[in-house]
C-alpha cells in the first residue's frame, strides 16, 4: 500500500470522526421546541462556525500524527511529493466530491421547497458536506487501488 | 476509424538498460514508482511531457517507447 493510499484512508477516518463529533457533541445541544424559533437558526449558525475551523484543525492534526506514526513505522520521512498521476486522481476525487455536494445541496433546497422545517435543510446540508468528503476520499482510494 | 489504444515498451526498454528498476526510472523522470507501474500496465496514459521524459531516459526515439494499436469497433 502506497503512502498516498494510506493518506486517503487516514482522511476518510478523520472525516468519519468529525461526523461522529457532530452527532455526539452538537446534536444533543439542539434547542427543542418551535422549529422556526430564532434559537434554532442561531444554533445552526454556531454549529457551522464551530465545525469549519474544527474540521480544518482536526485534518491538519490527523495529517501530522499520521506523518509521525508513518515515519516511525517505516523509518522513512513521508514524502509530500505528488506527480501528475496523483494530481489527476486528486482532480477526479474533487470532481466526484463536488457532484456529491451539489446533489446534497439540491436535496437541502428541495426539503425547503416541499415545506419541511429549516433544521432538515441544515442537517442535509451538513450531511452532504461530510458525504462529499467521504466520496472524495473513497474515489481517491478506489483509483489508487485500481492502479489507474 | 477504430479505437486507439496507446501501448508502450517500457518494461522491455528497462530490461535492455541494465535491468533498470522501476524506482530508478521513476527517479529519472521525477514521478513515483506507482506511476511507472500504472504506465507499464497500460492503466495510465502519461502526459506528453512525461512521455518525452521517458523517451529521453532511455535515450530512445519517442516511437520506440510508445506506439498505437488500433482496434476495430
Amino acid at each position: 500500500m502506497s503512502a498516498h493510499e494510506r493518506q486517503a484512508i487516514v482522511s476518510l477516518l478523520a472525516t468519519l470522526l468529525l461526523a461522529m463529533f457532530f452527532v455526539g457533541y452538537l446534536l444533543p445541544r439542539y434547542p427543542v421546541g418551535n422549529p422556526y424559533a430564532p434559537e434554532v437558526f442561531r444554533f445552526w449558525g454556531v454549529a457551522f462556525v464551530i465545525l469549519v475551523p474544527v474540521s480544518i484543525v482536526a485534518n491538519i492534526a490527523v495529517s501530522i500524527v499520521f506523518a509521525v506514526v508513518s515515519a516511525m513505522a517505516t523509518r522513512q520521512i513521508a514524502s509530500s511529493f505528488a506527480d501528475e498521476r496523483d494530481k489527476f486522481i486528486q482532480l477526479r476525487a474533487l470532481r466526484n466530491a463536488l457532484f456529491a455536494f451539489i446533489g446534497g445541496f439540491s436535496l437541502a433546497m428541495g426539503s425547503l421547497a416541499i415545506g419541511m422545517p429549516p433544521s432538515v435543510m441544515f442537517i442535509v446540508l451538513m450531511g452532504s458536506g461530510y458525504g462529499s468528503g467521504l466520496v472524495g476520499n473513497i474515489t481517491q482510494l478506489y483509483l489508487y487501488r485500481k492502479g489507474s | 476509424m477504430g479505437t486507439w489504444v496507446i501501448r508502450n515498451n517500457i518494461r522491455k526498454l528497462r530490461f535492455y538498460h541494465d535491468e533498470m528498476t522501476q524506482q530508478q526510472l521513476a527517479e529519472k523522470v521525477m514521478v513515483t514508482r506507482q506511476t511507472i507501474i500504472a504506465i507499464e500496465k497500460g492503466k495510465y496514459t502519461p502526459s506528453l511531457e512525461l512521455a518525452f521524459r521517458l523517451a529521453r531516459a532511455f535515450d530512445a526515439p519517442f516511437e520506440e517507447v510508445f506506439f498505437v494499436e488500433e482496434t476495430n469497433g
